[in-house]
């Protein structure tokens, strides 16, 4: 490879790389969110859960 | 016209005369320029040439403009003097034009011992700087006060002005130095007059949302 | 607008930007004609002017938004003006990049202040970087869209006023003979060259809704888990 290809290829490379890395980053926030959720939809359920035996304690 | 006018003469006259009584900003601004100007005489190794002083001198100009920039809030903000302003003005840009006309002000006092000394240490002042001088001046107060104004507003305060600043102030430096260093200063000057009227006409019609919410 | 549009958006731009620049670096690296002075190197040229071309979008964009954010005061702008920004920003450090490549390739120096477009951009990094000082330095809220838009339009007028300065400067920092014709493009190139630029902004597209998805989706789990707490 002549040194004016491995330029021109470094360059197209360069932006290659900037977007696997950008990929990379949104990879992680997706999961941090995952994580999040389902952190959330957990605590909702408990919620839900207590509210019910809430409920039911004075009739019983 | 007449009332907006009157805010803005009301509202310089008060940065003057506090000045004046407190002797805070002008005096460092003038020490500072006689110092860099030194400074700059010993970071000059022999035969550099007139041409690098000169261009020394505007980074020395705007270094100075931006040392009064960043104290050009600190009354209003350490006194809470902000709000009353912002509540009083009839347009909130009366505020910046009073405040801009004060900075030039301070600018052209520093400017008086800076350009002697210049002439005294350096090359004798032609009216090609003169001019560029009082042109950037415009341009500096216009941007600055701005910027001044967000820069006060934030929590790094004194830390973010030069970095909103100097990208700001190349296009000055580079109009000021071609207007005394190139062969034709006429294109130089011009541009200059574009900037200040450019960002003049910018920063009076934000400045109303850098203060209000 | 629903939110399924939106995605649908961001899909059928990202899907855009796979085919455009797929095939447009695919032209530029096999088809375009051979350039006779610089050779091979002259294909960084379908890369490099896009990727600057869409950062300057991205900043115009930016500036766009910040506009409606003054005129509207609708707090959404506040968020897509940034993004925008973030967006010019990464497209600019690929510029710089990218342009640095080609002026070893071509001149044998990683750097050289006789390239306008390298200057321009270096002064307009600065001039972003210190958008997000200011941004991070001030509490949310309608103050700090305020600041953050005025500063982003004096971006969009920084820049025009920059490019001018920097011709202005070459004259007594770097002479260079200023041939406004400048070499002529052959169609093919030309043909290339808008396949690339294309594909450059479907990319950038794609990147601003799937950022600006994301940070809605934050904003969205934040007020849940206050809800929730």
């Amino acid at each position: 490879m002549s040194a004016g290809e491995r330029y021109a290829f470094a360059a197209y490379a360069v932006v290659l790389a900037t977007v696997l890395v950008y990929l990379v980053i949104i990879a992680l926030k997706v999961s941090r969110l995952e994580r999040d959720l389902g952190e959330l939809a957990e605590r909702a359920h408990e919620r839900r859960a207590a509210e019910e035996r809430k409920e039911r304690v004075p009739v019983g | 016209m007449a009332a907006y006018l009157g805010d803005v003469a009301a509202l310089a006259r008060k940065d003057l005369l506090l000045e004046l009584r407190s002797r805070d900003t002008v005096p460092a601004m003038l020490l500072f320029v006689v110092a860099a100007l030194v400074v700059f005489h010993f970071a000059l190794p022999a035969g550099t040439g007139d041409d690098a002083a000169n261009g020394l001198l505007w980074v020395g100009l705007l270094f100075t403009a931006l040392l009064g920039l960043t104290r050009a809030f600190v009354a209003e903000r350490e006194q809470g003097v902000m709000d009353g302003l912002v509540l009083a003005a009839r347009d909130h840009s009366a505020i910046w034009l009073g405040k801009a006309v004060s900075i030039v002000a301070f600018l052209v006092v520093a400017e008086a011992v800076a350009l002697p000394a210049y002439g005294l240490f350096f090359e004798p002042v032609g009216w090609e700087l003169l001019a560029a001088v009082a042109l950037a001046n415009v341009g500096i107060a216009a941007v600055g006060t701005l910027l001044s104004a967000m820069a006060a507003a934030s929590r790094a305060r004194e830390l973010l002005l030069p970095l909103l600043f100097l990208p700001l102030g190349i296009p000055i430096v580079v109009g000021g130095v071609g207007a005394t260093v190139a062969e034709e200063p006429g294109r130089y000057l011009a541009f200059l007059a574009l900037y200040d009227l450019v960002f003049a006409i910018l920063s009076w019609a934000s400045f109303e949302y850098v203060v209000t919410e | 607008m629903s939110t399924s549009l939106r995605n649908n958006q961001s899909v059928l731009l990202a899907a855009a930007a796979l085919g455009l620049l797929g095939s447009g670096v695919a032209l530029a690296l096999f088809w375009a004609p051979e350039d006779a002075d610089q050779g091979f190197s002259q294909r960084i040229f379908y890369i490099h002017v896009p990727v600057a071309l869409t950062a300057y979008a991205c900043f115009g964009w930016a500036a766009w938004k910040a506009l409606r954010l003054l005129w509207l005061r609708e707090e959404r702008y506040d968020l897509e003006s940034y993004v925008a920004v973030h967006l010019g920003v990464i497209f600019g450090v690929l510029t710089l990049a990218t342009g640095s490549i080609w002026a070893k390739a071509s001149w044998d120096v990683w750097w050289t202040w006789g390239e306008r477009q390298l200057v321009l951009f270096l002064v307009l990094f600065l001039f972003y970087s210190a958008y997000f000082m200011l941004r991070y330095s001030v509490e949310p809220g309608r103050r700090r869209a305020n600041l953050c838009a005025v500063y982003a339009l004096f971006g969009v007028v920084l820049i025009p006023v920059s490019f001018l300065a920097i011709r202005l400067a070459e004259q007594f920092i770097h002479p260079v003979v200023f041939n406004a014709d400048g070499p002529q493009m052959e169609d093919s190139m030309f043909a290339t060259f808008l396949v690339c630029l294309a594909g450059t902004l479907a990319l950038a597209g794609a990147l601003y809704h799937v950022e600006l998805a994301g940070k809605r989706i934050d904003a969205r789990v934040r007020r849940l888990r206050e809800l929730l707490a």
